[in-house]
């Protein structure tokens, strides 16, 4: 299992955004995680990569094996785990090209591989950044400065490319994307698939989903998975919107009793001794 | 905008330059008057001119106040208190080269990264090192004067080229120009000089490294450049000084003059001790600098990456008095823990299609506090003047603050005069963007200043740039988290 998610509570200023939620990712998967606005999508993205603005408690967060919990965000990101962000930051006078290879090497580095030197990494950047329809001019200028918004998302899949994680996340990497567009973004997801690498796919809309096929499709409604499913599943929210699993959730949560240990739970000694589970 | 209190509080910094050398100095008993000048002159042989222009300062001095209106706050100097000369005791005559050096000053030197042995011929760089009052060592002289390029200690250059020092001694600084830098003329000890004549590219980069090591002393050190018609030289100064809980005094003043298509560059690296991270101890660095672009197509141009130094008070400018001169003033000041900085530039505007460049990058930590103060002055006869401005602030925590005060004054209306200014913060998310992808906080940090700084920094000679770049990473360690 590559990671495994166990009852993962997140809040932020005593606000509960994730209640509850538990998934697994085997290596050589594709995951979509789906919901409506406010559900929790990008908020369980960032946990994942380690945003400290969050405060979260879990049964358990393992990836590979290891708790996650324990490792800083840029160890995170040395280990494998990739967020390409819905948002992606501005840095003014920091060259893309150098930032890459900056993030390349820290990565190398942590896996015990030697520094690529700038010629050797000018030329894998440039290869990459072609295929993604990207010129050599955006390598050269400052971090996503001045980028559209087509550009920064182009820009996350090429430091994904080079970066080559074990765990990749996509938050919204469609959105704002002409079709043209999303078929580069796609194209370039659809060949970082392998045996040995899992992808979690956070997106509102299916149409990005008919590029990128994925294994398994989750719906995220009120900071918990509320229904899994083969990519169908995608479809049918397609066509029938999330209102009807939203009532759903909203009537689960009315049966839900504060304190109570959930069925799985009970079956086997709880390790973490804290309240694991935030209430609403 | 950080909000981490784990971030804020890692704010300390180790200062590697702190250490002390045990040497014997030979100085004068503290305190100023007539006699200690006397003294001080004498000390260094000088011929009567220089004592009476001293003097003359001295004079002066006596009827000025100390300026208030930089916004630095500090207790009172009692300028009776300072040692005003203090110099490694020497074995007779003094050194005639590096191997006459005493060992304890070359391990000095070395320790701070300053290669004075001239075995290090590829680093391509002329040395004079000023510990305490005194040039201690000058490398390349002989290669150097081939070219007809002097570049000695100031007190050497008073001996052996009384005519130009004569010539152009105050001639940009005048001794009763302010307070600090009359109290400099009154007392200085030492500082380089460098000449360089007609027609000649100086091919090496010529560098001073500064070193304050004994207590209760100032540092009154005098540097003046003149690069004759058509010549280019290429000129950066290094400070450091041991850490000590009290405060000590440095009070220097650079003359820079160009002659007709000349070219000078000169680039400040200043890593005087900070202080401590509760503000105890420092350097204040009260300095005086100028450049006079006298001739017709002449260029002067400021770099500087400053800090270091508890205050900072220091205004490098140009004059563009010869027509098409250009003047230009790249700057990086950092100021973290209690560290206060006032510093920007002066470009006085007189001959026609005069050009200058202010970029101006104030990174406040801590409890540090920048200001940038800048005047652009274009007189009556400067005809199609133009002048670009631009200063940017970044703020790095909730308790530091970055303040702007330019001052335009413009009398000729063909003249252009742009001013751009922005403030920023260091954002959680920029930083952990940045740790998402490998690297750790401090990396994130310094990638993120570095970008900020990017205009000035590529100004230094690529050599100092990398110096500088460690520099900056050095003095924000720990800032952020």
């Amino acid at each position: 299992m590559m990671l495994r998610i166990r009852n993962l509570s997140a809040s932020v200023d005593g606000k509960p955004i994730l209640r509850g939620l538990e998934l697994d990712v085997c290596a050589g998967e594709v995951h979509a995680i789906m919901g409506p606005n406010g559900s929790g999508k990008s908020t369980f993205a960032q946990v994942l990569a380690g945003r400290d603005t969050y405060h979260v408690v879990a049964d358990e967060l393992s990836f590979q094996g290891r708790d996650l919990r324990q490792m800083p965000p840029e160890i995170r990101a040395r280990e494998g785990i990739f967020l390409a962000f819905q948002y992606p930051v501005e840095i003014p006078g920091v060259s893309n090209l150098y930032f890459l290879r900056a993030a390349v090497n820290a990565v190398r580095a942590h896996r015990g591989l030697p520094e690529l030197d700038a010629v050797d990494f000018m030329s894998r950047a440039r290869d990459e950044a072609k295929s993604l329809g990207m010129d050599d001019a955006m390598l050269k200028r400052s971090l996503n400065e001045g980028f559209s918004g087509g550009e920064k998302k182009r820009n996350e899949i090429l430091q994904m490319k080079l970066l080559e994680p074990r765990l990749a996340i996509l938050d919204e990497s469609d959105s704002g994307l002409d079709i043209d567009a999303l078929r580069i973004v796609a194209d370039g997801i659809n060949t970082m698939r392998s045996v040995d690498r899992a992808i979690i796919v956070v997106t509102h809309y299916q149409r990005l989903l008919n590029y990128v096929v994925p294994d398994r499709v989750h719906v995220l409604i009120g900071g918990r998975i509320i229904r899994s499913g083969s990519k169908e599943l995608a479809m049918e929210l397609e066509e029938k919107g999330y209102g009807w699993l939203e009532e759903q959730a909203a009537a689960e949560r009315s049966e839900y009793k504060p304190g109570a240990k959930r069925k799985r739970d009970s079956a086997q000694p709880q390790e973490n001794p804290q309240p694991s589970r935030k209430v609403s | 905008m950080v909000r981490d209190p784990k971030t804020i509080d890692m704010l300390t910094r180790d200062y590697p330059y702190g250490f002390v050398t045990e040497i014997e100095e030979d100085s004068v008993p503290a305190g100023l008057s007539e006699d200690i000048i006397r003294a001080i002159s004498s000390k260094k042989n000088e011929p009567d001119w220089m004592l009476e222009w001293r003097l003359r300062a001295y004079r002066q001095w006596l009827t000025l106040k100390e300026p208030t209106w930089a916004n630095v706050h500090y207790g009172p100097i009692d300028y009776q208190a300072i040692r005003y000369y203090s110099a490694p005791k020497q074995r007779g005559d003094g050194p005639k080269s590096l191997a006459e050096v005493d060992p304890e000053l070359l391990r000095t030197y070395e320790r701070l990264g300053i290669p004075l042995a001239e075995r290090e011929l590829l680093a391509g760089v002329a040395v004079d090192a000023v510990f305490d009052s005194v040039s201690v060592a000058t490398t390349f002289r002989d290669k150097l004067e081939q070219l007809g390029i002097y570049f000695c200690s100031f007190s050497e250059a008073v001996q052996k080229y009384p005519d130009l020092v004569q010539k152009y001694l105050g001639s940009v600084v005048p001794y009763s120009d302010n307070f600090f830098a009359t109290l400099n003329s009154a007392v200085f000890s030492d500082g380089s000089f460098a000449y360089i004549p007609k027609g000649v590219r100086c091919p090496l980069e010529l560098s001073t490294y500064f070193r304050i090591n004994a207590s209760e002393t100032g540092q009154f050190e005098r540097t003046l450049i003149i690069a004759d018609e058509g010549s280019y030289v290429s000129y950066l100064e290094g400070c450091t000084a041991p850490m000590r809980d009290r405060n000590q005094l440095h009070a220097a003043v650079v003359e820079l003059v160009a002659l007709d298509d000349a070219e000078i560059r000169y680039a400040t690296v200043q890593n005087w001790y900070p202080g401590d991270n509760e503000g105890r101890g420092g350097i204040y660095n009260f300095v005086t600098k100028r450049g006079k672009c006298q001739g017709v197509n002449s260029k002067i141009s400021w770099t500087q990456v400053e800090t270091g130094s508890a205050i900072t008070w220091k205004y490098p400018g140009c004059i563009l008095m010869g027509d098409n001169s250009t003047g230009a003033f790249y700057s990086v000041a950092v100021t973290n823990n209690y560290q206060q900085a006032d510093t920007g530039t002066k470009m006085i505007h007189i001959g026609k299609n005069t050009r200058s460049t202010i970029v101006s990058k104030g990174i406040s930590a801590g409890h540090g506090q920048n200001s940038y103060r800048g005047m652009v002055k274009v007189l009556k006869s400067a005809e199609n003047a133009r002048n670009y401005s631009q200063c940017d602030s970044l703020l790095i925590g909730d308790k530091c603050g970055a303040h702007t005060f330019p001052y335009l004054e413009v009398k000729n209306s063909t003249a252009r005069v742009e001013h751009e200014a922005s403030i920023s913060k260091i954002g959680d998310d920029q930083i952990f963007y940045c740790q998402q992808r490998g690297l750790s906080a401090e990396d994130a940090v310094s990638t993120i200043i570095n970008g900020f700084c990017k205009q000035a920094l590529q100004e230094l000679p690529m050599e100092f740039a990398v110096e500088a770049r460690k520099l900056l990473g050095v003095s924000l360690e720990g800032s952020v988290g």
